[in-house]
């Protein structure tokens, strides 16, 4: 084994994190010379082209700004135009928005593991040589992935960009047979969540640690998702949300078309292990005997460690959605006055979505129209501490590993934040020199 | 051998391709039929020919025009995949702002020019203007929407694997909401795009409780002037017309060419 060895990889594209990522590495006698997590994704300038929309447009334009996370940006928009407008929402809204959230956390989590992560660890290049390998699992995958889209529909009136919910309420309101047929699916998908618990169980994760500060919301009555105060691992304090730029800090590199952040130390990490890490004593008891099952202990610093954390998530979300579909179904559900006075202020929100934290801001005049806007997505967040792993755990790895299994150690890396799905498979263009 | 079809995504949300893949069991079927010849593959992209290639996204910088021109250069069939590569969709707005004024917007001046100098990276960073594909390149067929339909989809890889001519219905939104006996958004007091945007949806925005903004952009033979004079008689301000206009950037667009 030497440490002196001279590599460079680039792999192009590698993943779409909100688009697309390369990873550029050059190695020159063991030492890192060059690290480089690029993000040249194309610029959209979201913020700027929700300005002089009316308050009710704002959520349904920024949807678009990610199609896997879609439910998330909305709900993001209309909990900050609430604050700037100083809205409120009824009971029966909150319970609906609590449902789409997690709706699409089950949705993404599934999609994430099953069709991106775990094909790493079991060797194959994608989820299509599983499906005649481990035929039941896939079906079961896609089964707990065709519940939770019903779910959002259902809620949403469609699975991507859904225009059923809008400020302080829903246009229309979901159908409480169609509510109660969810129910049942839910029920009967705790006995294969149980069996795709027992599977990840026997899954290897790659055995490196770098502790760094875990930034996720907290609530005092729930595990946080919806809502909360934004909490740092770090000082063990919370700041509210309107204060997020204390937390994101943000700043421009020139390798990176998305904005790096930092608080309380050179990076932070977001997302479904930063969550478990800071609320683990919340989560369901299911969920907490699944973490112990996938021995997932925190305070956890192994960050390939996000897939079992989501596996966890899941089992908590499943949970969560039932005793909160039964309350809901337990009520009369109400049309509501959507009829809102639009005037001019200034609002921001925190909630968390698969990936991790996700904070909006809007502006109105006078007139009511938008005039400022901000949004910091969680894999912006990450893409600084994602940089400094791959910088701590290269030189470990070099050692140990050949060339091929060090790109493919960094790209389950990056794949481990969850990235966007549909970029799933692997390189092209890995080269040696 | 089985035709080649290929993805390729531009600037967009890549909700498209979301949307196909949450058909799963349309999905394992197709790919009986086809090899999805998938852009991220170790396949040398100079060399490879591709019977269908669906293009996600619009065009911002030249050198993603650029390898657009390429892929069309070796493409049998090409599609553009939903609202952001048929009509720019939403993304189109930031055209009515000049881009060096979007980049000071978004990460302020000193940030801009420091980045937009930087030898290794300025092509990141050389965003134009937002433009649909075709703009760019000649294309086959449209598959509208924000996001595309999944059914859609599914009848125009039919029709093309059979060799057949794909049928798109020219009618508007209004036939198919009408048919849906869906109350009139108008008689709601809301402005609806519906009379004027091409159908294809089902209605779908109408019938979960909200109005048409004509994601799907115009009809070939939309009538505009009298859309705007209908709005106008609805009691709807020319500010908030225009506003709708613009929402997906359909009925007014200010784009490249």
């Amino acid at each position: 084994m030497t440490t002196k060895k001279t590599i460079h990889i680039k792999i192009d594209h590698v993943t779409r994190l909100e688009g697309h990522g390369s990873i550029l590495i050059d190695v020159d006698k063991g030492s890192v010379e060059n690290l480089k997590l690029e993000i040249v994704e194309a610029n959209r300038f979201f913020e700027n082209l929700v300005k002089d929309l009316p308050p009710h447009d704002v959520p349904q334009i920024v949807s678009r700004i990610c199609g896997i996370c879609c439910v998330g940006h909305q709900l993001a928009a209309m909990k900050a135009v609430e604050n700037a407008l100083n809205l409120s929402i009824s009971p029966q809204t909150r319970l609906l928005r609590v449902l789409l959230n997690e709706s699409q956390f089950l949705q993404s989590h599934a999609l994430h593991l099953y069709f991106l992560a775990i094909p790493d660890y079991v060797g194959v290049k994608s989820i299509l040589p599983l499906a005649s390998s481990h035929p039941e699992l896939i079906k079961k995958a896609l089964k707990l992935k065709k519940l939770a889209n019903d779910f959002t529909t259902v809620l949403g009136g469609r699975a991507l960009h859904p225009m059923m919910p809008t400020l302080i309420g829903w246009r229309k309101l979901p159908d409480k047979n169609k509510l109660q047929a969810l129910l049942e699916r839910l029920h009967e998908s705790v006995k294969d969540i149980e069996e795709m618990v027992d599977f990840v169980s026997r899954l290897k994760w790659p055995d490196y640690e770098r502790e760094t500060e875990y930034v996720s919301l907290k609530h005092a009555d729930e595990y946080a998702l919806y809502e909360g105060k934004i909490y740092s691992s770090d000082t063990g304090q919370s700041v509210a949300e309107s204060d997020y730029r204390q937390v994101t800090n943000e700043f421009t590199v020139a390798h990176s078309t998305a904005k790096w952040s930092r608080w309380n130390r050179e990076s932070y990490m977001v997302g479904a292990l930063a969550r478990v890490n800071n609320n683990y004593e919340q989560l369901y008891p299911q969920a907490q005997e699944v973490a112990n099952a996938l021995d997932l202990k925190v305070p956890c610093y192994n960050p390939y460690k996000n897939n079992p954390a989501q596996m966890v998530e899941i089992v908590h979300c499943t949970y969560h959605c039932i005793e909160t579909l039964q309350q809901l179904l337990a009520q009369d559900l109400q049309m509501e006055d959507l009829q809102y006075q639009a005037g001019e202020g200034i609002g921001s929100s925190a909630i968390e979505v698969p990936r991790g934290l996700l904070f909006h801001e809007y502006g109105f005049d006078k007139n009511g129209l938008c005039n400022h806007a901000d949004a910091v997505i969680p894999t912006s967040q990450n893409i600084n501490n994602i940089e400094r792993d791959m910088k701590q755990f290269v030189p470990q790895m070099l050692p140990v590993m050949e060339k091929e299994a060090l790109a493919a150690h960094m790209e389950m890396l990056l794949r481990a934040y969850d990235p966007c799905i549909s970029c799933s498979v692997h390189m092209l263009d890995v080269r040696f020199v | 051998m089985k035709p080649k079809i290929a993805f390729f995504d531009f600037a967009s949300c890549e909700g498209c391709q979301l949307a196909l893949l949450n058909c799963e069991d349309i999905l394992l079927d197709l790919l009986e039929l086809v090899d999805l010849v998938e852009f991220r593959e170790a396949i040398s992209e100079t060399s490879a020919h591709y019977d269908i290639a669906f293009i996600e996204g619009s065009i911002h910088r030249e050198e993603d025009s650029k390898r657009l021109l390429d892929i069309r250069s070796r493409s049998g069939y090409l599609v553009a995949l939903g609202a952001c590569a048929c009509n720019g969709n939403v993304q189109a707005r930031s055209n009515f702002i000049s881009p060096a004024e979007n980049y000071k917007l978004i990460y302020g001046e000193a940030a801009r020019d420091r980045v937009q100098v930087d030898k290794n990276y300025w092509p990141l960073w050389a965003h134009t203007r937002v433009r649909s594909v075709e703009e760019i390149v000649k294309v086959d067929y449209y598959l509208r929407g924000c996001p595309m339909d999944a059914t859609e989809f599914l009848t125009l890889v039919k029709a093309l694997l059979t060799h057949q001519i794909p049928h798109f219905p020219e009618n508007a939104v209004c036939v198919e909401c009408k048919r849906n006996a869906n109350e009139c958004v108008f008689d709601k007091g809301m402005s609806c795009l519906g009379p004027i945007a091409y159908g294809g949806c089902d209605a779908v925005c109408v019938n979960n409780g909200h109005v048409c903004d004509a994601c799907r952009g115009l009809l070939p033979y939309a009538n505009v002037e009298a859309h705007n004079e209908l709005m106008l008689s609805k009691g709807i301000s020319k500010e908030a017309i225009k506003s709708r206009y613009r929402l997906f950037c359909s009925a007014e667009k200010m784009s490249q060419t």
